[in-house]
């Protein structure tokens, strides 16, 4: 066998390699601290695979155009930061509701409003509760590290085909300014029949693409089979456990966070805490199965987040009646540090 | 004994919902002439809009993708950029393209996007029964300016196959009108040339289309058509604002 492919790569510049691994040839965005390696990286390598990079007007112009490259059957992305993400609703709600395909990333910043550059886990609600108009999800998957950068980007893709809905990778700040070394996959893009596809009404009737239901019963009927999509979408539930064979506390962390708290975990460790971590990969559809079920052999969670208390309310709803669930959240502004994170686990720890 | 006029192709055979005396129906079969002599049927995908022309796919018997209020020509450069082979074109309002989707119509412009929009001015919002445009004229009463357009109030109307023609990608902008059988033969004519500059991969055209809403005007079919003369054309007049020549180069 010959030997693996690695590289250093900053983790932005880790999704666009990930998205042109995928047979991603259409990128459409606009410029956003901190996401920009990502349109960087593809508006100079892009060309080199006859793809095309279009720096639009605006969010709501990128996502709009991947809404119609998606349409086409295309493999596209768009890639922003939180209140580009915000711009962007709209047209995912449109994706979701006309069923088109397609990967939209926030490097999640913080907020609310302007706020600032600084990572931030405060898209959580946004990202998992659908985010725009309407009753509809989205699949959200959240990296923690530049190696998943990458390959959860390549997934994305074929998630997106495969469900013909729109797919989120939620990273932030920090996940997109570090440099790690990561595995390239020679990766085959998945190859999904595209009968929806608009590309003109050769040797076949015409079709559209559409979310407008008038008639009585259409758009409940509708709904219905977009609300059995997301039921099968939990065949592709995600997520690590560390340490938590023996343990009698489990701490829930996603993203950048759960990178951090496993140094803590390890320090609560070598004082003879027996911590685990339970990190969701997906966050939706989030694995609160798993959880119940883990729950019925610990009894105490504690939710560590990098906000002031969203994941923490699926975990609440995940876990049996009876479970202790503790909270630690820090407000943007500044990351925590393995040690901080370890008092706060010390502090609650039986 | 010689057939002279038919359903167009590109047509499906079902009734309009159009009301009586709207020109959207005039213009889809306008389109879908063109269309048909352009053989492009089967390599045609539309972004449609929101407004009145929302059903499209249930009139036309083409591709069709539904786009937010406002942003078909974002989703048409999506299409367009993915499948340079077809046929692509946006069919919007003046609310949709004038108001909402201005920074999306003006960009699609400016980057010679190689699709093809029909503006459908009536100076009204149709679908939603009536309210104020940026085209609605002055002193013109609608359900939200009741004491007419006031420009210290409202502004003007806006003028967008002049506005159009201002940026470098435009290659073709012009304005028409069917309140005549004249000027509809002179819209068709027009309308052929937008489409030959996008066959040509010329870049960025537009043709607006001044229509009647004889509904939300309160008028009668023919009143309405007079409208259009007595008061749109004066201040929207037809004729072309650029035409890049075929041997122009973006």
């Amino acid at each position: 066998m010959s030997k693996p492919k690695v590289e250093l790569v900053n983790g932005n510049e880790a999704i666009a390699r990930g998205a042109m691994a995928a047979g991603c040839k259409f990128y459409f965005g606009y410029p956003i601290t901190p996401q920009n390696e990502i349109p960087e990286y593809l508006s100079k390598h892009l060309p080199d695979i006859d793809g095309t990079f279009i720096q639009a007007e605006s969010e709501i112009a990128s996502i709009n155009m991947l809404l119609g490259a998606g349409a086409t059957g295309a493999r596209a992305m768009t890639s922003s930061s939180s209140p580009g993400i915000s711009l962007k609703q709209e047209g995912i709600s449109y994706m979701a509701g006309s069923e088109i395909p397609g990967v939209i990333v926030n490097m999640s910043r913080s907020g609310p409003g302007l706020g600032g550059i600084s990572p931030s886990q405060g898209d959580y609600f946004q990202a998992t509760r659908g985010g725009g108009h309407g009753d509809y999800r989205t699949i959200v998957l959240a990296p923690f590290s530049v190696q998943e950068n990458y390959d959860l980007t390549i997934k994305a893709f074929d998630l997106a085909d495969q469900y013909r809905n729109p797919v989120m990778i939620l990273g932030d700040a920090l996940l997109g300014q570090m440099k790690e070394p990561i595995i390239l996959r020679d990766n085959k893009p998945g190859k999904f029949d595209k009968p929806w596809a608009l590309t003109g009404a050769k040797n076949r009737k015409p079709q559209f693409l559409k979310s407008l239901y008038l008639n009585e019963g259409d758009l409940t009927q509708h709904n219905w089979k977009l609300f059995q999509k997301y039921q099968q979408m939990k065949a592709e539930i995600q997520y690590e456990t560390y340490r938590i064979e023996d343990a009698d506390m489990v701490v829930v962390s996603f993203g950048s966070v759960a990178r951090i708290i496993k140094s803590s975990i390890n320090m609560a460790r070598d004082k003879g805490m027996k911590v685990g971590l339970f990190r969701p990969v997906t966050l939706y559809p989030y694995p609160e199965e798993i959880l119940r079920r883990l729950s019925q052999k610990v009894h105490h969670f504690f939710a560590v987040e990098l906000n002031t208390g969203q994941m923490v309310e699926d975990v609440k709803l995940s876990v049996d009646k009876g479970s202790r669930v503790d909270f630690y959240g820090r407000p943007p502004g500044s990351i925590p540090t393995p040690n901080e994170l370890f008092d706060e686990i010390q502090k609650v720890y039986r | 004994m010689k057939q002279v006029f038919k359903r167009p192709n590109s047509l499906r055979d079902v009734p309009f919902h159009f009301c009586p005396g709207c020109h959207h129906g005039i213009i889809h079969r306008l389109v879908a002439e063109c269309i048909d002599a352009y053989d492009l049927r089967e390599k045609t995908v539309c972004a449609a809009s929101v407004g009145c022309s929302v059903f499209m796919y249930d009139y036309f018997d083409i591709d069709v993708c539904e786009s937010p209020h406002g942003r078909a020509a974002a989703v048409a450069t999506g299409i367009k950029r993915a499948l340079p082979e077809c046929f692509v074109f946006t069919y919007q309002g003046d609310g949709d393209l004038a108001a909402l989707g201005i920074a999306e119509g003006v960009h699609a412009a400016n980057r010679g996007e190689n699709i093809t929009i029909i503006f459908v001015n009536n100076t009204v919002y149709g679908m939603t029964g009536g309210q104020m445009a940026p085209t609605t004229m002055l002193g013109q009463a609608t359900t939200t300016s009741p004491f007419g357009r006031d420009f210290r109030r409202e502004g003007y109307p806006i003028r967008m196959a002049e506005l159009l023609s201002m940026t470098e990608g435009t290659a073709f902008s012009a304005r028409v009108a069917v309140n005549t059988p004249k000027n509809l033969m002179q819209a068709k004519k027009v309308l052929k040339k937008a489409f030959e500059v996008q066959l040509r991969n010329q870049g960025f055209s537009f043709v607006e289309f001044l229509s009647s809403c004889p509904t939300n005007w309160k008028m009668s079919a023919e009143q309405a058509n007079q409208r259009v003369h007595d008061e749109m054309i004066p201040y929207f007049p037809l004729g072309v604002f650029k035409e890049k020549s075929e041997t122009d180069i973006l």
